[in-house]
Parts: C-alpha cells; structure tokens; sequence
C-alpha cells in the first residue's frame, strides 16, 4: 500500500530527506570545527619559541651592588646581587604594606607571601634576585635602582617598586615575577 | 530617493547588449550620476568621498611598499630604511603612506563629528552608523598594526602595551595574550602576522565600505536640517553638482596633504620609531599614534580600582566602552529633532564633547603624573556622561527651535526667496 505522507505530519516516519539533512549538517558542524582548529592553533607559539624556553647564565663576574639583564622568552631578565642595605630595607616593610601581598615567585607555592626571602633566590642567597624585567602593568622594562623605593621604576605609566622588585605605587597591580630557576652551581643560574 | 526606480537608458547598442548581461553601468548611473542629493549639502558631507580617495590611496601605497619591504625582525627596520633611501621614490611613497594613515584618520574623525552633530546615525541610519563604526573599529586595528611594521622602538613598545591589555582580563588573559603574540613577548612571529593582517584589513574594509554606501543609498543622505527629502525640489542629482562639490573638496585635502608630505612629513610621527627595536629598553615616553591619544587617556585615567576589577583591567575596560558606546548612539540619543542647528542645548554639549575629546587627545601625549591624571578623569568623567546620561535626557528636556517644513524651504529662507542656490548641493556619497 502506497500512503502519502504530509511534510508536517511530525508523527510520520523520517524521511530519506530527513536522514540527509541531519547527517550533512552534522557533518558540517563537525567538520568546521576540526577546520578552524589549524587555524587558530597555528597561531601559538611555536616549536622553536618554545625551545627557547631555558637558558643558563654565568654570575661569576657580578658583584655586590651590580646588575645584569639577560634575555629569556624574549623579554628582560633582572639578575641582581643587592647590598645588604636593600635587603634590610626590603625586610623593613610591613606586609601590610604591600599592594601585592603575594610573593610572585614561580618557585614557591602561590600563597607565598612577598617577604623579602622569597622574593629573592632563597635562604643563604638572599642577595640575589632574579625578576623578570617586564612592567606588570602593560610591559615596559622598568629603570634598575630609580624610583622613590630605590628599586625599579618604570618610566611608562609610574609605577614604583621597591628593592625586592615589590609594586608600591602607580597603576602596576602585582610584583615583578620571578621565573622559574635555580643555581646550578654557585656562579651559573638556569632560568626556565 | 534610492533604489527600485531605475532611470538609466541605454543608448548604443554595445550599451544595451552590457546592460542586459551585466547592468553595472546602470548601477554606476543610478549611484552616482542619476542619483538625487539633498540640495542644502554643506562641505562638511564631502568627508565620504576624501575617505574613499584616501583608503585607495592607502591600499595603492601599500601594496607598492609592500614589494620592498621584509617583515622579520632582522631585516624590516632595514628594509625601511632601504625604501627611504635606495628605492626610486620611495621617499615619497612612504611618506604618502605614513601621512596618509594621519589624514585618513583626519577625515574620518571629520566624518564622525559631522554625523554627531547633524543626528545622522538616527532612525532609519542606525545600520548605516554601526556599520560606519565598524570601518573606525577596522581602521584603527589597521593603524595600529601598520605601525608595528617599521619594527623601530615606538612599534616595538606599541605593540607591547596594546597586546598587554589582553593580560588585563583574568585568568584567559595570558594564553589570549600569547596567541595574539605567538610568543612570550613581541617578536618575530608577532611581526610576521601584523603584516599579514595589515595586508589584509584594508580589503575588508572596502568590504564594509560597500556595505555602508548601499545602506546610505536605501535610506538616503541627511542634510543639515535633518528633515527628509519630500519633494522633488528637495534635491538635485549628484552628478554634476556633488561630484564636483566632492572633487573640489578632495582636491583642497590633498594639497593640504601634499604639504605635510613635502615640507613636515615627521611632525606627525615620533622620532623614537626611527631607533630600531629593542626589547631591552623601553622609550622613557611611550606615546601611541595622535589618532589614538584620546583612547589612550582613558586607558591611563583609570588609576583606582573599581569593586573586584582593579585599576589595569579597569583602565581597559574603559578604554574598549569609549568605542563600543559608539555603536549604542542611534538608541541613546532620545530627541525626535535631528539636527544640531534646532537643538541648542545639544549643540552646546556636542561641541564641549569635541573639545573634550581634542583635550583627552593633548593629556594623551603627557605623562600620567601629577595634575594631567586628574584632568584625564575629568575628561574621561564627561566623555562617557555626554553618552549617558545627558544624551537621553537631553532629548526629553530639551527646548528645541521649529524646524523648516522642507529642505527647499528652510534654503529658499536662507536665499531670501526664490533662487535655490544650486552650488550648496553637494553630498557626499559615501556617507
């Protein structure tokens, strides 16, 4: 028996139509996406960005008061051996005291608080810190040893940070960051 | 006044066998020979047209420079130099473009204020406006990355404060950031993509443009009173009066341009961008292109933070609204009066609201210290109060003046009757 279906009987079996619709779209969708993934995924950093991602620096030749700056995923690294006199300055100020209570350090837990031991390379190396050297407000390079906290200063928008590379004033939100290192030996750090 | 009637005929035979294929001589006719202008068209309406002529003379000069220049972070600081100094003419062709960027820029801000004051982006023009803010959005993006290309220390750290505003935004704003960069900082993939995109906008932009002159044909042009066309008499065809009032107007932009070619092509640039970039050392001043101060204030005026959003996301946050609240004008502008001319209190306010903005663009250029951060707020404040709330209430409370029962009355008024003045009508075509 041949009965007609109406195209708006909902109730009636789908049709060839119906099975054709439903798998091109579905395909299509599918397909589309698994298309635009290339294309925005070509757009991440790449392998040789990415291998770029370590490096090691020699320190021997840095003495107390001076600095260096190294270049680490294309952006500023601050190797510091601070004099006592910063160190002391730094431990002088109350935490509560600190726009950015958070220590920033890569190599502590997140919660760290920003005191002054674990802003800089750890107990025993107090004297060193190593900040990446890119202004947490939009990214310039802050001015070693300026400022009204005789640390770093970014000539940018204003903002101040203290001898533990802590923001204190100006519109940047958080303490310059500390990357992820360690001293290999007593005179080479591996920064990444 | 736009669409449907056709009064095109073709007259050879060679004419009439294009016609019935491909009917594009008839569709030049009826936009821009045939088509009828409102008579009262001042010279403020030839903006439309200098855009036209300026986004071709961008994309001509691009395309030119593009055959001489490298874009990898060794070689495109160089390969400028090279066009400036080896390259038959190119001097001059990077100097039309370089300026070219500011005048484009000129004209569109021109073009913007007009349709602010004569109530052009009101119903029925609402798509042509977002549209319109659409080609700003393009432009800007367009700017922004061309800029880069010079790879000099302004590009550089350009590039690193605008694509830093992406880190603003918690928690997707780093690997955004990233993406965007292709890297951990501005660098040789960064460029690579600029140039591509750069390459890119403009045709879309064209793209868009073509979409803004059929959406202002459909709807047809305002005219300084606001009131619609009605009659016959309310307009003139566009050729010859606006083709010529446009041309006359486009000729005066260029010479106007050809002067800063010839005698000031730097004053508009900074001279840090001529220092090749260095990722070690930022600029003691970081400016963005003049074009972009007024936004950049905002960004800057923002130093406190709002509730949970702290002062950096707030700057850019503020920073985006400044231009996304373009697109909601056509709905916060309440009065049923169109124009500025029979709107006094508006026009008071429209034109404080440009002052404001030329005043935003000069605290741009400053430091963002001391007493130029609370007069950015201040400027900041009123920008975003003209939109709201005094552009709604404004349309509620305002006394307006009694606007003229046609185009063709109000320029008879203006003529001491009788002679319409022919030469006032003059358009521009492009909305």
């Amino acid at each position: 028996m041949v009965t007609t279906v109406s195209e708006h009987d909902t109730t009636a079996e789908p049709t060839r139509r119906d099975f054709l619709y439903l798998t091109t779209g579905m395909t299509g969708v599918i397909g589309a996406g698994a298309l635009a993934w290339p294309f925005i995924d070509q757009m991440r950093p790449d392998a040789t960005t990415l291998a770029l991602s370590t490096i090691e620096v020699d320190v021997s030749a840095i003495e107390e008061g001076m600095s260096i700056t190294v270049k680490w995923r294309g952006k500023p690294v601050f190797i510091r051996y601070r004099t006592q006199k910063e160190i002391e300055e730094a431990n002088a100020v109350p935490l509560e005291d600190l726009k950015d209570q958070a220590a920033r350090n890569a190599n502590l837990a997140p919660d760290t608080p920003a005191l002054d031991v674990d802003r800089s390379a750890g107990e025993g190396r107090e004297n060193w810190i190593v900040m990446i050297g890119s202004c947490t407000h939009l990214g310039c390079v802050p001015l070693g040893q300026a400022g009204d906290f005789g640390g770093w200063f970014c000539p940018c928008h204003g903002s101040h940070y203290d001898t533990a590379g802590r923001i204190r004033s100006g519109p940047a939100p958080e303490n310059l960051p500390i990357p992820p290192f360690e001293f290999i030996s007593d005179t080479r750090i591996k920064i990444g | 006044m736009s669409g449907g009637h056709s009064t095109y005929e073709p007259k050879t035979g060679f004419e009439k066998w294009v016609d019935s294929r491909l009917p594009l001589p008839r569709l030049v006719y009826d936009s821009f020979v045939a088509y009828p202008t409102p008579r009262n068209l001042n010279y403020a309406y030839t903006f439309g047209a200098i855009l036209s002529v300026m986004l071709v003379a961008q994309i001509l000069t691009g395309i030119v420079l593009a055959m001489h220049y490298a874009s990898s972070t060794a070689g495109a600081f160089s390969s400028v130099e090279n066009i400036m100094r080896d390259v038959n003419s190119g001097w001059l062709l990077r100097y039309m473009h370089q300026n070219g960027a500011s005048f484009f820029f000129i004209a569109v801000y021109i073009h913007m204020f007009r349709g602010m004051y004569y109530g052009s982006y009101k119903a029925p023009r609402e798509i042509l406006w977002i549209l319109g803010v659409t080609i700003y959005l393009l432009m800007m993006a367009t700017g922004f990355m061309g800029y880069v290309l010079p790879w000099g220390q302004m590009s550089f750290w350009g590039a690193t404060v605008i694509t830093g505003f992406f880190s603003a935004f918690p928690l997707v704003g780093e690997p955004i950031q990233q993406w965007l960069l292709g890297g951990f900082a501005v660098d040789n993939p960064t460029l690579n993509r600029f140039f591509s995109l750069h390459y890119l906008l403009p045709f879309m932009i064209a793209g868009v443009v073509v979409l803004h002159v059929w959406a202002l044909h459909v709807t047809g042009q305002t005219n300084p009173t606001g009131v619609e066309v009605k009659s016959k008499t309310d307009t003139v065809p566009f050729t010859p009066f606006a083709t010529i009032k446009d041309a006359f107007a486009t000729m005066v932009f260029l010479l106007v341009f050809a002067y800063f070619i010839f005698y000031m092509p730097n004053y508009l640039g900074h001279p840090d961008n001529y220092v090749e970039a260095n990722p070690l050392v930022t600029p003691a001043h970081i400016v963005p292109e003049w074009y972009y101060l007024p936004f950049y204030a905002i960004l800057r005026a923002i130093t406190f933070n709002i509730g949970p959003i702290d002062s950096k996301l707030g700057g850019v946050l503020a920073m985006f609204a400044s231009i996304l609240i373009l697109f909601l004008l056509p709905w916060l502008d309440t009065s049923k009066v169109r124009s500025a001319v029979y709107r006094p209190w508006y026009k008071m306010f429209f034109w404080l609201f440009v002052a404001n903005c030329v005043f935003l663009g000069w605290l741009g250029s400053k430091p963002a210290e001391g007493t130029y951060v609370v007069m950015a707020q201040i400027g900041t404040a009123y920008y975003f109060l003209f939109f709201f709330p005094i552009l709604p209430l404004l349309g509620l409370v305002e006394k307006t003046r009694p606007v003229p029962n046609s185009i063709t009355d109000s320029v008879l008024e203006k003529s001491g009757g009788g002679k319409p003045e022919a030469a006032t009508a003059a358009p521009e075509d492009r909305g």
